[in-house]
């Protein structure tokens, strides 16, 4: 029996959310082991599971990947949600980098001391209205199709809807301009492993808290 | 993560930000995608799902200690020389030891396999960059020392190393009054 992927990683979203959703839609299953103490973190380094020193860490396949754009490629590959050819790829990769720095900047704003996290959010949502969705609105608009590339289902759009919901967690009237992007998000939440996922008990994790940054900064020393 | 731009309205930057490249037939941007598509178009991914995957974590590695050094320049004068020591701090704790360790273990010409790959072309730049401002920054490490020289001397690299190829000098005043007036006029 092949053993499931384990992430190692703090109990929240981060940089490994975007791992746990593709792994859910692709509908496999995994394990995880959650960073609480410095201890545990230096084992890891010890242990030379950390490349760089740094998580998220995914244990799949007989290797240890670290850097999450990598980890992100090789499960797109592996689950066939890459498209059928390099051009495809190419879009793909594209969109799905794209959508990515809109969520790391959102996972930033945790971070971000106490004066500086309104301004932040908000010209983190003004990105969101005027230099992210609506290229993806244009993008189901030309060509009319159900998904973002090639007629199939693929990563981009699993991080597609994944973005939508953190913006909306945010600012929930942000797709009132976006009415493609709205039945994009119906329908892709209804795909059944995704449905799976969006229910409460799933590995889905919640937006930071005080905790969850208190733990990080203990845990990275930052 | 790019700047923002307002050539948008030509709809050329997807997400109004460059680099873009326009290679065939598409206006690719996203600097990992765009590295990704000419890798994986001319051969420098590696040989099979593990190389490339190797491959792929070195080069994001790489990368974020490249960022520094392209962001170097857009830092108040102030936190420049600060930023300077993190850099070397970065480079010579996190970043170099890994390929060291892994350049003396194999003991090869290059990072992953026998062949050319990505993660070769991007530390080598890393390196050179890093010197600009570090020149003693590969002193501890005699494996990184050696394949600086012999990556350089790869004939495409040679060419590309010499004077009037493409490669851009350092970024001075005028370069940073330009980025800043195109993307804040």
């Amino acid at each position: 029996m092949v053993a499931k992927p384990k992430l190692y990683y703090f109990h929240g979203r981060g940089r490994m959310e975007s791992i746990r959703w593709l792994l859910a839609a692709a509908g496999v299953e995994f394990e995880e082991e959650f960073l609480e103490t410095r201890e545990q973190y230096e084992k890891l380094q010890n242990d030379g599971h950390l490349l760089f020193g740094q998580v998220p860490l995914v244990e799949i396949d007989g290797m240890m990947l670290t850097q999450t754009r990598a980890i992100l490629s090789y499960l797109a590959a592996k689950y066939n949600l890459y498209g059928k050819d390099l051009k495809e790829r190419a879009r793909i990769d594209m969109y799905a980098d794209g959508t990515l720095d809109l969520m790391l900047m959102i996972a930033g704003t945790a971070f971000k001391p106490p004066e500086e996290k309104e301004t932040n959010l908000a010209s983190i949502l003004e990105k969101a209205k005027t230099r992210y969705l609506p290229v993806f609105e244009k993008v189901l608009k030309d060509h009319g199709e159900n998904f973002l590339v090639g007629n199939n289902f693929s990563w981009a759009d699993i991080q597609l809807l994944e973005a939508i919901l953190m913006v909306e967690e945010l600012d929930a009237s942000i797709l009132s301009d976006f009415p493609l992007l709205k039945a994009f998000k119906t329908r892709i939440s209804n795909m059944p492993t995704i449905k799976k996922f969006l229910q409460p008990g799933s590995q889905r994790k919640s937006p930071p808290d005080s905790h969850y940054v208190k733990v990080v900064r203990d845990v990275l020393q930052f | 993560m790019g700047f923002s731009c307002c050539w948008s309205r030509g709809n050329h930057l997807l997400f109004q930000q460059v680099p873009m490249v326009e290679i065939d037939g598409m206006k690719l941007v996203q600097t990992r995608c765009i590295l990704h598509y000419i890798a994986e178009k001319h051969h420098l991914f590696g040989k099979d799902l593990k190389e490339k995957t190797l491959i792929d974590m070195y080069v994001e590695g790489t990368l974020d200690l490249l960022e520094l050094i392209i962001m170097h320049p857009f830092l108040k004068p102030e936190d420049q020389q600060r930023e300077v020591l993190t850099m070397a701090q970065k480079a010579i704790l996190r970043y170099f030891p890994v390929f060291e360790k892994a350049l003396r273990e194999h003991g090869q010409k290059f990072l992953v396999g026998d062949q050319l790959s990505l993660a070769d072309v991007i530390l080598l730049q890393t390196i050179l960059a890093l010197e600009e401002k570090i020149p003693s920054i590969l002193n501890s490490f005699p494996h990184l020392q050696e394949f600086s020289v012999k990556i350089s001397n790869l004939p495409t690299i040679k060419r590309f190393l010499e004077p009037g190829s493409k490669k851009k000098p350092p970024p001075d005043e005028l370069y940073v009054r330009t980025v800043y007036n195109v993307f804040m006029p």
